[in-house]
C-alpha cells in the first residue's frame, strides 16, 4: 500500500475512493492510526526487541558462577571468534543454511514459474499443495527423515529388500548432506511463496513486448522475467537462509558429530553450561554473521543477474 | 427566490499546502438537479465529499435546508449518496442493501417491507429484492444504489459520477431514467461529472470548475452558448478563438472589429470587464455553415479546406481562411456533401454576426 | 519458439512439480504409515496392521496433560494473535502514518530471525525479571511468531474490503460502531476465522520457543522431543505425530477454504 503524496487531489486517481483518505492528509488520521496499531507495535516491542537488546547488552558481561558481572568486556566476542569449535559450528551452520537456500531458490523458481505461468485455475490448489507439508509440525517432518535415512530406517530396509544393497548405508544420516536434505524440505514451500508473489505481479505485456522485439524465450527469462522477479527471489532467499542458520532440531536429530550446528552451542550456553553472555555473544555473532553473508550473496546475485541481463 | 436547499459559502479544502478548494460558493435550489462538472481534478468530487460529510472543509460553510452541517457525521446528515462504484454491500441481499438505512428508523416489520418495494419499484427491480450483489449487472446495480439512498427521502441526493462505470449504450438509457427518476420524486440531485454532455442534458444548472475554483454556474444552454472564459468554452466542446478590437459597449453586448469577420455583435458575459481596446472571441463551429450555392450575404468569408474527419451524421472540418492564424473548425451535416469535400476545396462560409461571445481571458 | 509453452505444459515442468510433491508429502506420509504398523521396528518389510499404538495413547496420562496445554497455550495465542493483527492491520490498511513501512517490518522480522535466537533472548528476560517459564510464557512468545501469519491474512481480508462501503453505511446514517458492527465484521470474519486457524496451529505444532520457555509443563511437541530419546516409544510417538499431522491438515485446509470463499465473494464484488 504505497501511501499518495500529500499533495496529490483526490480527482486525480480512479482508485482514490479505495485509497485510503485520497490525498486527504489529515492531522488526526496519523495520530489515530498510531494509535490503532501502537498495542501490537508495543507488544512486539516489549517480546521481541527488548529481549534482543538484553542479551545483546549480556553479550558485554560476564558469567560469574550465579552472578553476572556488568563491566563491559569484548572477551565473549574473542571467544566467539578466536575458539576453533565455535568457528567450526559457525562456518558448518553458514554453509548449510547457504546451501539450503541456493537450493531452495533454484527448486522453488520453477515450481513457481509453473503455477504462475501455467496454473490456470488451479493456480491456488497447487499453491496449497505445496504449502501443506509447511502448516504441520516441524518437529515431526524432521523426525520422518530420521525414519527415512536411518541405519535401519526405512531407505535402507526398503532397499536391502529389493535386493539393490547387501547391508544398510552407513552414511544416509548424522551428516550434513542430511542436514540438508531435511531442511530444504521444511523450506522448500518458503521460497516458493514470495517467487510465486513476484510473478503473479509481472506484467504479461512486458514479456510479449520482449518477445515482439525478437527476444527468445531464454532471452526473455533472463532479460525480463528474472530481474523483474529479483525482489521476490531476494525475499525467499533470506526468509530461508537466515533463520536456518540457527536451527536447533535438525542438526541434533539427524546431524550426528557432522552436522551439529551453532544452535546447539548457543542452546548449551543458556542451558547447562550456564554462561548467558558467551550464549549471548554468539547469539548475536550468528545473526551478524548470517546478515553479512546473506547480504553479500544477494549483491553478488544482483550483479550477476544485471550481467545476464 | 425560494431560500436555497444546499449553500455553500466560501468553502475552503486544504491538503497540506495543496489547496483542492477556492472559496467555492453556491446555492443549490430545492428541487434542482445540479451538476458539477470539470476535468479530473478540479476539486468536484472533494466538494461533493464535503457535502456528504466525508471530507472536512478547512474553512467556509455548508448550509443544507438552512442549517450548518459543519462538524456533523455523515450519518447527521440529511443527505444520501450514489458513490462511484455503487458500495453495494456484499454480505446483504438487495432488499437488505435497500433496507440497511431504514433499520435505524425502527419501522413495524410490515412498513419496512413496504418501503423497500415501493422504492425498488421506483427503480424498476421489484422482483429483484432476494438477489445477491454479486448477481448484478452494473446498471442493476446503481438502480440499488438509488432505491437504497432514495428509500430515507433525503433532502439532498449526491451522485458521484454514477454512470462512468456503465457502457456507452447503458450510460444514455440511465441518463434518461435518471433524469425521470429525479422528476418524480422531487428531491435534489447534485451530480459530479466529468462528461459535458452528461451535465448538459441532465441538468437544470450546471457549476463548471476548475483547479478548485468555480468558473462558472448557470444553464446548460447558457453555459454552452455564453461561457465566460475560454477555458468554459473549450471544455464545453468545440470554439473557434479570435481576437477583435471593441467598438461599442452596452450593458448586454458589444461591437467588435473582428478582421475579415467585419463588425461583429459579442454577446458580454456576466461579470465582463473590459481591460482594453480588444477582446476574446468565440464562434461555435456549428455556427459556421458552408454555403453550397453563392448567396448575397455580405457576412461570408472565403477559406479552403485543410482536414476532415468523418463523424457518420457530421463532418469536422478544418478551414483555413485568409487573414487568421488558425484554421476555422466548422461542423456541417452530411446532408449536403460535407463528407465528399477534398482537401484543399475552396468554400464560402457564412456565418450569424450575433453568434460570437466576449470571453474574459 | 512458440511451441515452448505446451511443450512446458505438458512437458518436464509437470513432471518435476510431480518429484517435488513426492519429495515433500513421501517423507510425512511415513509417519502414519508405521504408526499402523505391528512392530516395534520402524523399517520395512511391514508387518502387519495394528491399532495397538493407538489404543496406548489413551490411557498415557502425561500425553494428555500435554496435549491440554498444548490446546490452552494455542487458544491463547490465537485470539491474542488475531486482535493484535487486526489493530495492526486495520490501522496498515485504512489510516496513513509515519513509519508505517517501518512498523510493517518490525512485525514481520519474526520471519527472517533464528527462532534460537529468539527464544533464547525470551528466556533471559523473562528470568531476568524474576518470573519463571511456564505455559504463560509459550504463549507470550508464541504469538510474537503467530503475528506476521495472522497479519498477512487479516491485512489481505481488509484491503479486499472497499472503504467506500463503510463511507456508503455511514451515509445511510449508520454510526461509526454500527458501521463496524453491520458491515466491517462481516465482511473481514473470514479473515479473521482464518487467522485464529493459522495461528493456532502455528502455535499447535511450535517447538523451539516452547521447548526453552514451557518448564514443567510441556506441550505436545516437547512432550514428543522427550519420547524420542527411547526407541521403543517410537511407534507409539508416530501414533500421536499421525493425529498431529491429520489435526495441522484439516485446520490448515479449513482455514483455506473460509479464505477462498471470502475471496470469491470480493472478486464478483471488483468484477461489477
Amino acid at each position: 500500500m504505497a501511501a499518495a503524496s500529500p499533495g496529490r487531489e483526490p480527482d486525480q486517481s480512479p482508485l482514490h475512493r479505495t485509497a485510503p483518505a485520497p490525498g486527504g492528509w489529515r492531522t488526526g488520521e496519523a495520530a489515530s492510526g498510531l494509535a490503532l496499531i501502537s498495542p501490537t507495535l508495543l507488544y512486539a516491542a516489549f517480546l521481541l526487541l527488548l529481549p534482543i537488546l538484553i542479551v545483546f547488552a549480556y553479550s558485554f558481561w560476564t558469567q560469574d558462577f550465579l552472578t553476572i558481572d556488568h563491566t563491559f568486556t569484548l572477551a565473549n566476542y574473542r571467544a566467539a571468534l578466536t575458539e576453533p569449535i565455535y568457528l567450526d559450528l559457525l562456518g558448518r551452520s553458514l554453509i548449510n543454511a547457504l546451501s539450503v537456500s541456493v537450493l531452495a531458490v533454484l527448486m522453488a523458481y520453477p515450481l513457481a514459474y509453473f503455477i504462475s505461468f501455467y496454473g490456470g485455475a488451479s493456480k491456488n490448489l497447487w499453491l496449497f499443495l505445496i504449502t501443506v507439508p509447511c502448516w504441520t509440525s516441524y518437529l515431526l517432518r524432521i523426525m520422518s527423515w530420521k525414519i527415512v535415512l536411518g541405519y535401519n530406517g526405512v531407505l535402507n530396509s526398503g532397499l536391502m529388500r529389493l535386493g539393490l544393497i547387501d547391508k544398510p548405508i552407513e552414511t544416509l544420516v548424522y551428516n550434513s548432506n542430511a542436514v540438508i536434505i531435511a531442511l530444504l524440505h521444511s523450506w522448500l514451500a518458503f521460497a516458493v511463496l514470495p517467487i510465486f508473489v513476484s510473478l503473479e505481479k509481472l506484467d504479461r505485456s512486458l514479456i510479449e513486448a520482449a518477445h515482439d522485439l525478437g527476444d527468445t524465450a531464454v532471452q526473455r527469462f533472463l532479460r525480463i522475467i528474472l530481474p523483474l522477479t529479483l525482489p521476490g527471489v531476494t525475499y525467499a532467499f533470506l526468509i530461508v537462509m537466515i533463520p536456518t542458520v540457527g536451527d536447533y532440531i535438525t542438526p541434533k536429530l539427524i546431524g550426528g558429530s557432522d552436522g551439529v550446528m551453532i544452535a546447539t552451542a548457543i542452546q548449551a550456553q543458556f542451558g547447562k553450561a550456564a554462561n548467558w553472555p558467551l550464549g549471548a555473544a554468539l547469539s548475536i555473532t550468528t545473526m551478524i554473521a548470517a546478515s553479512l553473508l546473506a547480504g553479500l550473496v544477494v549483491l553478488v546475485g544482483r550483479r550477476l543477474v544485471r550481467a545476464l541481463a | 427566490m425560494t431560500d436555497p436547499m444546499i449553500a455553500i459559502h466560501a468553502l475552503e479544502k486544504s491538503y497540506g499546502i495543496y489547496k483542492a478548494l477556492h472559496a467555492v460558493s453556491l446555492d443549490v435550489a430545492p428541487g434542482e438537479f445540479f451538476s458539477l462538472l470539470g476535468p479530473s481534478g478540479c476539486g468536484k468530487t472533494t466538494l461533493l465529499r464535503s457535502i456528504a460529510g466525508f471530507e472536512t472543509p478547512s474553512a467556509g460553510d455548508i448550509r443544507i435546508d438552512g442549517e450548518s452541517v459543519i462538524g456533523k457525521a455523515p450519518n447527521q446528515r440529511p443527505t444520501n449518496m450514489v458513490f462511484q462504484n455503487y458500495a453495494i454491500f456484499p454480505h446483504l441481499s438487495v432488499a437488505e442493501n435497500v433496507a440497511y438505512g431504514l433499520k435505524r428508523l425502527k419501522l413495524s416489520p410490515s412498513e419496512e417491507k413496504r418501503r423497500v418495494s415501493e422504492a425498488l419499484d421506483q427503480v424498476r427491480l421489484g422482483s429483484y429484492g432476494e438477489r445477491r450483489a454479486q448477481q448484478l449487472s452494473g446498471g442493476q446495480r446503481q438502480r440499488v444504489a438509488l432505491a437504497r439512498a432514495l428509500v430515507l427521502r433525503p433532502k439532498v441526493l449526491l451522485l458521484d459520477e454514477p454512470l462512468s462505470a456503465l457502457d456507452k449504450k447503458l450510460r444514455e438509457e440511465m441518463q434518461v431514467e435518471l433524469r425521470a427518476l429525479q422528476r418524480a420524486v422531487g428531491i435534489t440531485f447534485v451530480l459530479v461529472t466529468h462528461d459535458q454532455y452528461e451535465a448538459l442534458a441532465l441538468s437544470d444548472r450546471i457549476a463548471v470548475m476548475f483547479a478548485g475554483r468555480v468558473a462558472q454556474i448557470a444553464t446548460p444552454k447558457e453555459i454552452y452558448q455564453h461561457p465566460q472564459s475560454r477555458e468554459v468554452a473549450a471544455f464545453l466542446g468545440g470554439m473557434n478563438f479570435l481576437s477583435g478590437r471593441i467598438l461599442n459597449e452596452t450593458a448586454t453586448s458589444l461591437s467588435v472589429e473582428a478582421g475579415r469577420f467585419g463588425t461583429v455583435a459579442a454577446t458580454k458575459p456576466a461579470g465582463f470587464t473590459r481591460t482594453g481596446e480588444t477582446t476574446a472571441l468565440g464562434i461555435r463551429p456549428e455556427r459556421l455553415r458552408i454555403l453550397w450555392e453563392p448567396q448575397d450575404t455580405p457576412h461570408q468569408i472565403t477559406g479552403t479546406v485543410v482536414d476532415r474527419d468523418y463523424f457518420g451524421e457530421t463532418t469536422h472540418l478544418r478551414i483555413r481562411a485568409e487573414g487568421l492564424d488558425e484554421p476555422l473548425s466548422v461542423i456541417e451535416t452530411n446532408s449536403f456533401g460535407a463528407d465528399d469535400l477534398p482537401r484543399g476545396a475552396t468554400v464560402q462560409l457564412a456565418y450569424d454576426p450575433e453568434a460570437f461571445v466576449a470571453l474574459a481571458d | 519458439m512458440k511451441g515452448t509453452p505446451f511443450l512446458f505444459k505438458g512437458g518436464w515442468l509437470t513432471l518435476y512439480i510431480v518429484l517435488i510433491l513426492s519429495f515433500l508429502y513421501l517423507p510425512i506420509a511415513l509417519i502414519p504409515l508405521f504408526s499402523f504398523n505391528n512392530a516395534a521396528a520402524v523399517a520395512f518389510p511391514l508387518s502387519g496392521f495394528t491399532l495397538r499404538w493407538y489404543d496406548a495413547l489413551w490411557g498415557n496420562k502425561e500425553m494428555l496433560r500435554a496435549a491440554l496445554n498444548s490446546l490452552l497455550v494455542g487458544i491463547i495465542v490465537a485470539c491474542l494473535s488475531t486482535l493484535l493483527g487486526i489493530l495492526a492491520a486495520r490501522a496498515l490498511t485504512r489510516y496513513r502514518f509515519p513509519g508505517k513501512r517501518a512498523a510493517t517490518a518490525f512485525l514481520s522480522a519474526p520471519l527472517f530471525l533464528p527462532e534460537i535466537i529468539v527464544a533464547v533472548s525470551l528466556l533471559t528476560i523473562i528470568l531476568s525479571v524474576g518470573l519463571t517459564p511456564s505455559l504463560v510464557a509459550v504463549a507470550l512468545g508464541q504469538t510474537i511468531f503467530c503475528l506476521p501469519y495472522s497479519m498477512s491474512v487479516l491485512v489481505a481480508g481488509f484491503e479486499g474490503m472497499d472503504r467506500s462501503l463503510e463511507e456508503a453505511s455511514r451515509d445511510l446514517g449508520e454510526t461509526a460502531a454500527g458501521t463496524f458492527r453491520r458491515v466491517t465484521l462481516p465482511l473481514v470474519a473470514p479473515a479473521i476465522v482464518s487467522s485464529l486457524i493459522v495461528s493456532f496451529t502455528v502455535s499447535l505444532d511450535e517447538f523451539i520457543l516452547a521447548f526453552f520457555l514451557a518448564g514443567t509443563e510441556p506441550t505436545l511437541p516437547v512432550y514428543i522431543w522427550g519420547q524420542l530419546r527411547f526407541a521403543a516409544k517410537l511407534p507409539s510417538v508416530l501414533a500421536l505425530g499421525s493425529l498431529m499431522l491429520l489435526a495441522s491438515i484439516l485446520l490448515i485446509t479449513l482455514a483455506e477454504s473460509v479464505r477462498r470463499r471470502a475471496e470469491r465473494r470480493l472478486e464478483q464484488q471488483v468484477l461489477l
